[in-house]
């Protein structure tokens, strides 16, 4: 079975719910569609919430959804996902079976295209790393497909949704999957285009387009730059298949000259990272991002797309590691985004943007990982973070359902009685997140935290930057969960009282908790590993992956692990920091939001920066968009229909001036005809004689 | 082979021309008739052309016929009626007679009045179209380059909008000056072929490109320059372009198409087989001249876009930015950017010809092109808002479409010409990216302000009929653009060594000449 059923299932997904969508539109060739419209409202003003999910419940009992009664409906939508999963498990389990080091298995060719110079062939490769993303987007992805269909069952788009959905998990493992960086890319700009769509998908409030618009121009900027990159590393390769340039990054670096393309390549793409994956400075398009509906939010804009540059930078370790100043900086940046995310999810009020920045912060910290070096611990952040991010981005969209569309915290608590299922099923998440010992987040977390401290140099920076992070973490977390569980409940019990999701929605849930909970055994530390003789299941299964890469990083040998007594006083001091203030969090929000109200108070300055995350949309609004939209404004005007075309314009004038102007000397009477001819005669003959 | 027996190219350039006869014969009431025969006449066309994408196999001149036409006064030059095919003018003459169908098909939704003239002038633009790209005697192409300019003319002059004499006036201006310099330089060459070079078939192509370039350099810079002068106009190139945005606007929707779709890459055309091909080395010396024109007028043309609110002259200024694509990539003259434009010329035409017919659906029911009249309009059109999401994703160069493959091709080619050019190229992506999505959002989507745009009718099937032929052609070129460039590749792989060679040449003349004033100084000294 060839590995392209892998992206090509879903692929068909799509296509079979798209075309069942489009099949099944009600007939509007005479209007009627229209004027029924029209005789149940107040024209046609109102209808921008029509079938935006917040009147679904009100509407539901008249609300057509083309396709969805349709009994293939839920085939399309969900069983290709299902199948793929059932693939991906089969092909790992085959993977699992080969010999250490030759964990290979690629497809058939596509030959893309010939462009003389260079060739564009994509394979799709199975490999351990490759294997371990196709399972969390399988896995996480199938369930948050049936919590979808919980979610969206309401919904007049659901078979159109179901279809971006599909189409999405097929860009998603393209990506993933793709052995040229070509091919990666076109699973790269496929991904943002399903979020494009899927953040506008309830376009009719408004905002939510433009969200959709803001991802994708965003995100087009860091592909520019990746764009950019794969033609420098063209000139340097020859190729850009992924394999063979790993493979020849140390015979390139050698040529004269070559080192600073190498590096200037490695940063071009790391700026498409930047995008994709929302860093520092083009993080700023995530948080809009939760406009679209919430399995959107887990799935794409937590667990799997924006973890793409994470990818991107593990596919392409060797690259990276020959230019250890690029890696510096990508250490910097996600401190950076690790710090400007949770500060800022300090103080919304907004269930999804607390998770949006915590989402932006938690990438911050896998990038900490890869600039130090430490592959193998950013995807092991990547993987619990799927986990926990899914979990907590369901819950809080089963909390937003129960809650009749209500994301505003303070307008929450008490949600532990009505919600029990989401409730623990959320606590689990938020106590991953926020690194309570032995859960998942905390084994992952402490795993880069100390690659960061025992890589020194720059690396102790980006330490104390994500112990600082992870401090706030804690702390917003359990705000978080005080706020929207704990206390009294802040809204209209009896007018709108709040209920427990359907089982389709808290199944999924159950299952991520488990995980969220279990899943830092894949990667226990290396004091617990030696004392406990259990491997380090993760860092084993990837180390064939990444032992080219650390070659070029340590050419000296392995670098020494941390002494013992280290290791034992970095994990307590993350124990520490997490639960001391994960109990503040909680202690300070638990009867209300009161605090809240006196810190913007005291410190309006303060929680306006940090609410607005730095200020840094609106300085870019300032000084890039609308300075961009004054020039564009300025050709359309000036230089077009001024100075060129007023040249052109000009001439034109200047033509009839003369023609008229001539029509005098053109007067029709033969005897001034005459006299010109005699004239020009003259003339000529003067010429003949003296020249 | 020459003269193969049954003439195919003069079948396919003459088949438009003897409908449009035939038309004249028939009563211009009966328009639904007169419709029918325009349409066959199209069609057949279009299977003409079917046997050639079936035939042709990449050979450097194929279905080549000649017969000697009439001689020039005076010269003893003969011209010749000499058509045939290569890896220059496949891809275009195929779309050419592929489009036309559509166009006559769009036409049945906003033509309504002097039918017959219309359908007149539109057949025998297909005849001069097809012409121009099959013509290997250079007055025979200038011949058929001229006769193309005329129906567009008309069309915009009787079927356009209100400022249609205005446009028409200023399309005509331009593109005469353009043709006079061209004519000049015709006409300068082909004595100099007959006198210099003792010619006497002094306008035919493959003489001429022997012949050409022993011109001395100056000569063939002038003659370099009128011809890419005239190109530039017709692509058109900045700061040529004022006139494409009036012409756009104001052009029916058949004409829109065939202007985007095919008018305009007779200029890419003209650049690629008379600038680059007759003349190697002006081409190479000045060819960063032109890199940086498209390179400038590809970010040009997308701030120009970002700043409109009509939506045809939004796409029309989105068309002055992806033809700088074009010239960015047939001026890097490498394999990769020469291809690239090659297979752009194409992509352009099917992007923004299914834009502007999707715009011309939506003004026939809404009788508006203002974007702020929009909004939301998909609720009302949901197979017009996918077939629109297509198009726009199509011309923003989404991976796995046709517009990716040529634009990668172009940057990338262009890249390893002059990396700042490909740079600044590199940044439509992102303001195509703004115009088109914002163009979308304004249209398409956000709530429904206006009851006019609730009321909208979908499309029918006639109008689905006529998309979902360029729609695949976006997924077939997208995913295997092979089966399209392939068999270009022999003939440009065979332009690009010509202008390769010629600046090797150039460098190492300027190195001579370093060289000598060196060591004239040594012998000062």
């Amino acid at each position: 079975m060839s590995l392209w059923y892998l992206p090509g299932l879903p692929l068909l997904g799509a296509l079979a719910c798209g075309l069942l969508y489009l099949f099944s539109l009600p007939r509007r060739s005479g209007g009627a569609h229209g004027h029924a419209e029209h005789a149940h409202g107040s024209g046609a003003t109102d209808h921008g919430h029509a079938d935006g999910h917040g009147d679904d419940h009100g509407h539901g009992a008249h609300a057509v959804a083309p396709g969805a009664s349709n009994p293939l409906f839920g085939i399309f939508a969900i069983g290709p996902i299902a199948c793929a999963l059932a693939l991906a498990i089969a092909f790992t389990t085959r993977l699992i079976g080969l010999a250490d080091g030759q964990r290979v298995i690629e497809s058939a060719p596509w030959h893309w295209f010939d462009a003389g110079s260079y060739q564009i062939v994509v394979s799709l490769l199975l490999d351990p790393l490759s294997s371990t993303l196709v399972l969390v987007i399988t896995g996480v992805g199938s369930l948050i497909f049936l919590y979808a269909l919980g979610y969206m069952a309401h919904d007049e788009g659901r078979v159109k949704f179901f279809a971006y959905l599909n189409l999405f998990v097929a860009a998603m493992l393209t990506l993933v999957l793709s052995s040229n960086l070509l091919g990666l890319f076109v699973g790269w700009e496929g991904v943002g285009l399903c979020s494009y769509l899927l953040i506008g998908f309830w376009h009719r409030k408004g905002w939510p387009a433009e969200a959709g618009q803001k991802a994708f121009v965003v995100n087009r900027i860091g592909d520019a730059c990746f764009v950019l990159g794969s033609f420098l590393l063209l000139r340097l390769f020859g190729t850009l298949d992924l394999s063979d340039i790993g493979a020849a990054v140390v015979s390139v670096r050698e040529r004269p000259g070559a080192a600073f393309e190498l590096a200037l390549a490695a940063l071009l793409l790391f700026g498409g990272c930047c995008g994709k994956s929302a860093q520092f400075p083009l993080f700023t398009w995530l948080p809009d991002a939760m406009a679209g509906p919430t399995p959107v939010s887990a799935l794409i804009h937590a667990a799997t797309m924006v973890t793409a540059g994470v990818y991107l930078v593990a596919r392409l370790a060797p690259l990276f590691a020959a230019s250890p100043a690029v890696l510096n900086v990508i250490g910097v940046v996600g401190a950076l985004t690790a710090l400007i995310g949770a500060s800022t999810g300090l103080v919304q009020r907004d269930i999804k943007r607390v998770l949006a920045y915590s989402t932006v912060s938690q990438l911050g910290y896998m990038f900490i990982a890869l600039g130090c070096g430490a592959f193998t611990a950013a995807v092991f952040h990547l993987v619990t973070h799927a986990f926990f991010k899914a979990l907590l981005f369901l819950g809080a969209g089963s909390v937003i359902h129960g809650m009749h569309e209500e994301q505003d915290m303070h307008r929450m608590g008490g949600l532990r009685g009505p919600m029990p299922r989401t409730f623990v099923t959320f606590l689990c998440g938020a106590a991953a997140l926020s690194g309570l010992p032995l859960l998942s987040g905390f084994f992952s977390k402490d795993e880069i935290l100390a690659h960061a401290w025992a890589h020194g140099g720059i690396g102790v920076l980006t330490w104390l930057i994500g112990l600082a992070a992870a401090a706030m973490t804690a702390f917003y977390t359990w705000r978080m969960v005080a706020l929207t569980f704990f206390g009294n409940a802040r809204y209209d019990e009896r007018a709108h009282p709040a209920h427990e999701s359907p089982f389709t929605m808290t199944l999924p849930l159950m299952v991520l908790a488990v995980l969220a909970v279990l899943g830092g055994l894949l990667g226990l530390p290396p004091v617990i590993t030696h004392a406990l003789h259990v491997p380090h299941v993760l860092g084993d299964w990837l180390a064939p992956v990444f032992a080219p890469a650390l070659a070029l990083l340590h050419p000296g040998g392995p670098p020494p692990h941390l002494s013992a007594p280290i290791e034992w006083a970095l994990l307590g001091l993350g124990a520490l920091v997490a639960l001391l203030f994960a109990h503040a969090g909680f202690h300070a929000y638990a009867n209300g939001p009161e605090l809240d109200g006196r810190l913007s108070a005291a410190r309006p300055a303060a929680t306006g920066f940090l609410g607005e995350a730095w200020k840094v949309d609106a300085s870019y609004v300032r000084r890039v968009v609308q300075p961009i939209q004054r020039l564009a404004h300025l050709i359309a005007t000036a230089c077009d229909l001024g100075a060129i075309d007023g040249a052109v314009n000009g001439a034109g004038t200047l033509f009839t001036r003369v023609a008229r102007a001539s029509r005098a000397w053109v007067d029709g009477s033969l005897k001034s005809y005459s006299l010109w001819v005699g004239a020009g005669a003259a003339l000529l003959a003067l010429w003949w004689m003296f020249v | 082979m020459p003269s193969s027996s049954p003439p195919l190219l003069v079948v396919l350039t003459c088949l438009p021309l003897a409908g449009a006869l035939l038309l004249l014969a028939l009563p211009s009431a009966r328009t639904a008739l007169l419709r029918l025969v325009a349409l066959a006449a199209t069609l057949a066309t279009a299977g003409v052309a079917a046997i050639v994408w079936r035939d042709y196999g990449g050979e450097a001149s194929a279905f080549e016929y000649a017969v000697p036409w009439f001689t020039l006064p005076g010269s003893g030059v003969e011209v010749q009626f000499k058509l045939g095919l290569d890896g220059l003018s496949f891809l275009m003459c195929v779309f050419t007679a592929f489009l036309m169908p559509i166009v006559m098909l769009s036409a049945y939704g906003h033509v309504g009045q002097r039918v017959k003239e219309f359908l007149v002038w539109m057949l025998v633009m297909e005849t001069g179209m097809l012409g121009v790209f099959l013509s290997l005697d250079l007055v025979l192409f200038y011949f058929f380059w001229e006769i193309s300019l005329v129906p567009l003319y008309f069309v915009l002059g009787i079927w356009g909008g209100e400022r249609r004499l205005y446009a028409t006036l200023k399309f005509f201006l331009y593109t005469l000056a353009g043709s006079l310099l061209m004519l000049v330089a015709v006409i300068w060459l082909v004595y100099a072929a007959r006198t210099q070079g003792r010619i006497t078939q002094a306008s035919d192509l493959s003489e001429l490109m022997a012949f050409a370039p022993t011109l001395p350099s100056t000569t063939q810079a002038w003659l370099f320059f009128a011809f890419a002068i005239a190109f530039a106009i017709k692509v058109p190139l900045l700061p040529f372009h004022t006139w494409l945005p009036d012409a756009h606007t104001e052009a029916p929707t058949a004409g829109s198409v065939v202007l985007a779709g095919v008018l305009l890459k007779m200029g890419t055309y003209g650049l690629l087989r008379f600038c680059i091909g007759l003349f190697p080395e002006p081409a190479a010396r000045f060819a960063p001249l032109f890199m940086a024109l498209g390179a400038i007028g590809i970010a040009y043309g997308a701030l120009l876009a970002m700043a409109q609110n009509d939506i045809k002259r939004l796409i029309a200024c989105s068309s002055v930015s992806h033809l700088g694509y074009v010239v960015l990539g047939l001026f890097a003259l490498t394999d990769s950017g020469v291809r690239g434009g090659v297979l752009q010329m194409v992509n352009h035409g099917i992007s923004t010809g299914l834009l502007f017919l999707l715009v011309g659906m939506v003004y026939e029911r809404r009788h508006t092109r203002a974007l702020d009249e929009f909004g939301g309009i998909a609720k009302a059109m949901p197979v017009f808002a996918v077939c629109f999401t297509i198009a726009v994703l199509s011309s923003v160069g989404l991976p796995g479409l046709n517009g990716f493959v040529g634009e990668y091709m172009i940057l990338a080619g262009s890249f390893e010409a002059s990396p700042l050019w490909a740079a600044v190229g590199t940044s439509g992506l992102v303001l195509g990216a703004v115009y088109l999505l914002s163009a979308t959002r304004r249209l398409l989507l956000g709530p429904v302000l206006r009851r006019e745009n609730a009321e909208l009718g979908d499309l029918n099937a006639r109008e689905i009929g006529l998309l979902v032929p360029l729609l695949v052609l976006v997924v077939w070129i997208g995913v295997r653009p092979a089966d399209f460039l392939a068999r270009c590749e022999p003939s440009l792989n065979a332009l690009v060594e010509r202008a390769q060679a010629a600046r090797v040449n150039l460098a190492s003349a300027s190195d001579e000449a370093r060289l000598l004033a060196l060591s004239s100084e040594g012998d000062l000294r």
